[in-house]
């Protein structure tokens, strides 16, 4: 039930009163169970909780892949929950990036044309070869994924997703498959693109040891934003132990 | 639920099969078009050939025909008593010219004598409506079902016919069906043309009377034992007849009816021995493609599986269950398409020859060679798929495969790079990476585009050796024949008909040719050097002069006689005083239809030491006097027959649309259905493959008209590399048809339209449209989320 923007900064996300089902009957599984949230601009926010809490449910409607049952979802002044398909992929398009679990890269391009591959549709995009220094791949922009290690072909998929400028970046479980050490470089990445980029960074994880990067901390447990906490001071990445 | 009841595996195995349900079918089709065409073709052929021998065994259809000009009835003990003879009777056979009401133009006939009262004869008629004739009224006749159906004439209608020069009113008592004109087609002629060719039976002694053979006949018929030498027979006969005019007697080989009803048959021996296993090749390759893509998307499922305990042969039998599955079902589509086409083919038979009785029945091992077969091919399509489900060790199988190495592109696709932006790099990488399955996928298509051109170019061929025949080397409008030889003055009387305006004469002669141990019965046709309307065309369709001296041959004559030019053949004349003369081959010329053989008109009637004389003339008339001409035939006593040819080339295509259409629109609605299976199942396994890519795609904001380019884009690619292999699939098919449809009767030339190769490329591109559109709509159904959660 935490919703507290605390002060006048403008606000990337608001969602009121989000619930969602699947199926009927006795079969119901309900997901989300009404949440409200904002997300201001900027923000790096880490979402926390065991499997089956609703944090993917959230983020999947948050960044337009999926819809609620009921409730509303703002971004800035429009209501993603009133676009339909089409809108949606525009939305994701122009001001959505998304980095998964398993990097999900595209293997018959290299890490540079993975890059490019959303370069090439977006309104105001980087330079792929920019995207990839910001993430320290500069000197590995011509392999291909089956050449990477599975950081490198993380840090392609943040590279991948901030090149756009993206207003929002959502990362599922970046470093779920990955050390600590690697997971480290890559966090790295994620928190450089918010802080140079103003990127306003959602990460959902089962790792309370990133919690600590984050601005604000929502602990989600059985469809509801049960508690929040905030860092006025993060720590660095590379402060960071698990 | 009844699932409920299955073992888990089982279970597995239906929900699996539901899954994949569409491309099931779309092998299943497959497998079902292989085995249903061959239990059509197989199935037809067996019960066409049935039917003939029960046909001929019941009716006693000849085995030797003995014709001669005259010679008395006694005769017929010493024929009897030939050597190998189980029965002989004498018949009068006659052309004759019919004129049938609403019909301007003249029809060539025969008519044929009958015993005083039915009893059973060779070549018996089956009355099929009406009566027998009544001898004491001569005007009484039998007349041929088909003639009689093509002009509305049923028993107690009357019609005109010209008995030996005398016009005579008849009436029809009955319509019957012989085995002697099951193929009914004038001499002469290479089409069936119920309106234009008659056939009619009258009393004997009423025949006699008209033709002057009282006491007489001018045919003898003859059924021969068991295991008796049919040639030795037709030397003692030819002996035994020779003084009453014997033009040489033959055997059923050289019937008319029965060679034509031959070369149908053993054109569907052909297709069902080249098109079915073609089919069945690629459904086998089908599989291959399909199974094995299918089993590496279940990798971590077989990996599972292993680890959980089931045996190498528990899960490769899991995987055998379900492929046998797929199998039967295209059995079954089989049986029930083979079966269903088979019946309607055989209506179609039956309409066309006049049996009179005629099932499609494929006997049992038909049935089991076709479902042997298609075992065969299920496990020759699956064996490496299913070997490797065995190999897999469940650790490998579990841990993801690592990503796919593109790294070692090719540099053209690198150099284009510049140019093309990353979806089209994403197509033409994933072609260079998986090459075989890219060229699978090319042959697959190609070859379903290829049976689509073997199976309909048969009718460009056609259409191309009619318009050859008709318009390039017979290119007169009427052939007139005359009962005998006549005076070459002849001419000029024709000549005088209304309409006529030129007329060329020819002489034609039966003879026995002979080169060593090869021997041919044929007619010698005696043309004008210089011919313009019936000529003579060299290999290269151009009109060759006919040498003053020497005989030129046909082709296929030469081939069948194995004489070429410069080589002395000998010619045993069955006419007039009946001259045996070594002849110098002279030329060699190109025939698509019949064995003929030219001479120069005048040099042929020197080396018969009579005068110029001609017993028929071609002539090219006027199309708007026709009327009148055909009348004037109608009433011109030495004229023995009328062929028209626009009217030939007219019953040519027709006859084309009725058999070989039918024919061609089921083997084409079988590769059709290929065509659709084997780009189906491309698209939907590729899908399936790369789905999990796709949706990735659509999270980074893609649309779906974006992603589906990817994939789509991929298969129309590979769709169009296919279309010039197909071509050449098909331009190998045909040839390989066309050498086998090579018969004494027809060949027909490798000639493709490029309609063909377009409407073939055509079907393609619309199963590849289909297909795709399918795939399109699962495209928009992709789970975007589930993708994300899952590893590969």
């Amino acid at each position: 039930m935490e919703s507290t923007a605390t002060d006048s900064e403008a606000i990337a996300f608001r969602a009121e009163k989000l619930t969602k089902t699947y199926g009927s009957g006795e079969a119901t599984v309900h997901a989300l169970r009404g949440v409200d949230l904002e997300v201001p601009s900027g923000e790096m926010v880490v979402l926390l909780g065991p499997s089956g809490s609703g944090k993917s449910t959230l983020l999947n409607i948050l960044g337009g892949l999926d819809s609620p049952t009921s409730g509303r979802v703002f971004f800035g002044r429009r209501e993603l929950t009133a676009f339909d398909d089409r809108h949606l992929t525009l939305f994701r398009r122009e001001h959505v990036g998304f980095v998964f679990q398993f990097y999900n890269l595209i293997p018959s391009l290299t890490a540079r044309e993975n890059v490019a591959l959303v370069t090439e549709i977006s309104k105001n995009p980087m330079r792929p070869e920019e995207a990839l220094r910001l993430v320290g791949l500069e000197q590995r922009m011509e392999h291909f994924p089956a050449q990477l290690s599975g950081g490198e072909q993380q840090r392609v998929a943040i590279a991948r997703a901030i090149a756009k400028q993206p207003n929002v970046l959502f990362c599922d479980e970046p470093t779920g498959a990955l050390d600590s050490k690697t997971g480290i470089v890559v966090l790295e990445a994620i928190a450089r693109a918010n802080r140079e980029l103003d990127t306003t960074t959602m990460i959902i994880t089962h790792n309370a040891g990133i919690a600590d990067m984050a601005d604000r901390v929502l602990y989600m447990a059985d469809g509801r934003i049960q508690r929040s906490e905030r860092h006025p001071e993060p720590c660095a990445p590379d402060q960071l132990s698990w | 639920m009844l699932i409920e009841l299955l073992k888990p595996l089982n279970r597995k195995l239906v929900r699996d099969l539901w899954a994949i349900k569409g491309q099931g079918l779309a092998i299943a089709i497959v497998i079902g078009c292989g085995v249903g065409m061959y239990l059509m073709s197989r199935g037809m052929l067996l019960s066409l050939s049935e039917t003939r021998a029960a046909y001929y065994e019941r009716y006693r259809f000849a085995d030797v025909v003995a014709p001669v000009k005259r010679a008395p009835n006694a005769l017929l003990d010493e024929i009897t008593a030939l050597p190998g003879v189980r029965r002989a009777e004498t018949r009068i056979r006659a052309g004759v010219i019919l004129d049938v009401e609403g019909s301007s133009a003249p029809i060539t006939g025969e008519i044929q004598s009958l015993p005083e009262v039915p009893t059973p004869h060779i070549n018996d008629i089956v009355l099929r409506r009406g009566r027998y004739v009544d001898p004491q009224h001569e005007e009484e006749v039998l007349a041929l079902d088909a003639f009689a159906e093509a002009h509305g004439l049923g028993p107690g209608d009357h019609l005109h016919a010209i008995l030996n020069g005398t016009r005579k009113r008849l009436t029809i008592t009955g319509i019957v069906l012989s085995p002697e004109y099951i193929y009914a087609i004038s001499p002469g002629e290479i089409v069936p043309d119920k309106k234009r060719f008659g056939v009619l039976w009258m009393n004997r002694e009423a025949l006699a009377n008209a033709f002057d053979l009282d006491g007489a006949f001018n045919e003898a018929v003859l059924l021969t034992s068991a295991g008796s030498n049919e040639d030795a027979l037709i030397d003692q006969l030819d002996t035994l007849l020779k003084r009453y005019g014997a033009t040489g007697a033959y055997g059923r080989d050289q019937q008319i009816s029965d060679q034509f009803l031959t070369n149908e048959i053993d054109q569907l021996e052909t297709i069902g021995r080249i098109l079915p296993p073609i089919f069945l090749l690629v459904a086998t390759f089908l599989l291959n493609v399909v199974v094995g893509r299918l089993i590496d998307t279940e990798r971590e499922q077989i990996g599972l599986l292993k680890a959980f305990g089931y045996t190498d042969r528990d899960v490769a039998i899991h995987y055998l269950k379900m492929i046998g599955v797929i199998v039967l079902l295209g059995i079954l589509v089989g049986i029930v398409l083979g079966t269903w086409l088979g019946r309607g083919l055989a209506n179609m038979y039956q309409d066309f020859f006049k049996f009179p009785f005629l099932l499609f029945r494929a006997p049992l091992q038909v049935y089991l060679v076709a479902v042997g077969v298609s075992l065969l091919v299920a496990v020759a399509g699956t064996f490496s798929s299913v070997r490797r489900v065995m190999q897999l060790e469940p650790a490998v199988a579990m841990v993801p495969p690592p990503p796919p190495d593109y790294s070692r592109s090719a540099r053209w696709i690198e150099r284009l790079s510049a140019w093309i932006d990353q979806p089209t790099r994403m197509i033409l990488r994933h072609i260079y990476r998986w090459p075989r399955r890219a060229a699978m996928a090319v042959l697959g298509i190609g070859m379903s585009m290829g049976l689509l051109i073997g199976a309909s170019f048969s009718m460009d061929a056609m259409m191309y050796m009619v318009d050859i025949s008709f318009n390039v080397i017979d290119r007169q409008d009427v052939t007139v024949n005359f009962f005998d030889p006549r005076n070459d003055r002849a001419i000029y009387d024709v000549m005088h008909a209304p309409g006529v305006i030129t007329a060329e004469p020819f002489r034609a002669i039966p003879v026995v040719l002979r080169n060593g141990p090869r021997m041919r019965r044929e007619s010698i046709v005696g043309i004008l050097p210089d011919a313009q309307l019936s000529r003579v065309v060299d290999t290269e369709l151009k009109p060759v002069e006919v040498p003053p001296a020497g005989i030129v041959l046909s082709d296929k004559l030469a081939e069948l006689l194995q004489i070429g030019p410069g080589e002395l053949l000998r010619v045993e004349v069955r006419t007039g005083r009946r001259p045996e003369l070594d002849v110098p081959v002279s030329g060699v010329v190109k025939t698509y239809m019949g064995t003929a053989a030219y001479m120069d008109l005048a040099h042929l009637n020197r080396l018969l030491g009579e005068d110029t004389s001609i017993n028929g003339t071609y002539l090219l008339v006027d199309p708007l006097q026709t009327d009148a001409l055909y009348r004037e035939l109608k009433n011109t006593p030495l004229v023995a027959g009328v062929s028209l040819q626009e009217q030939a080339q007219n019953a040519f295509y027709e006859t084309l649309q009725d058999s070989l259409g039918t024919f061609v629109f089921f083997n084409t609605l079988f590769a059709g259905l290929i065509a659709v299976g084997v780009v189906y199942n491309n698209a939907r396994i590729s899908l399936s493959e790369r789905g999990r890519e796709l949706a990735s795609l659509r999270v980074l904001g893609l649309t779906r008209g974006e992603i589906s380019y990817i994939l789509l884009g991929e298969l129309g690619l590979l769709t169009i590399i296919a279309l010039p292999l197909g071509a050449l699939l098909g331009y190998l098919l045909a040839a390989t048809l066309v050498m086998s449809f090579d018969t004494e009767l027809f060949r027909i030339p490798l000639v493709i339209g490029p309609s063909t190769y377009g409407y073939a490329a055509l079907v393609v591109l619309l199963a590849a449209l289909g297909s795709g559109l399918l795939v399109r709509r699962r495209i928009d159904r992709l789970d975007l989320i589930a993708v994300l959660k899952t590893r590969e």
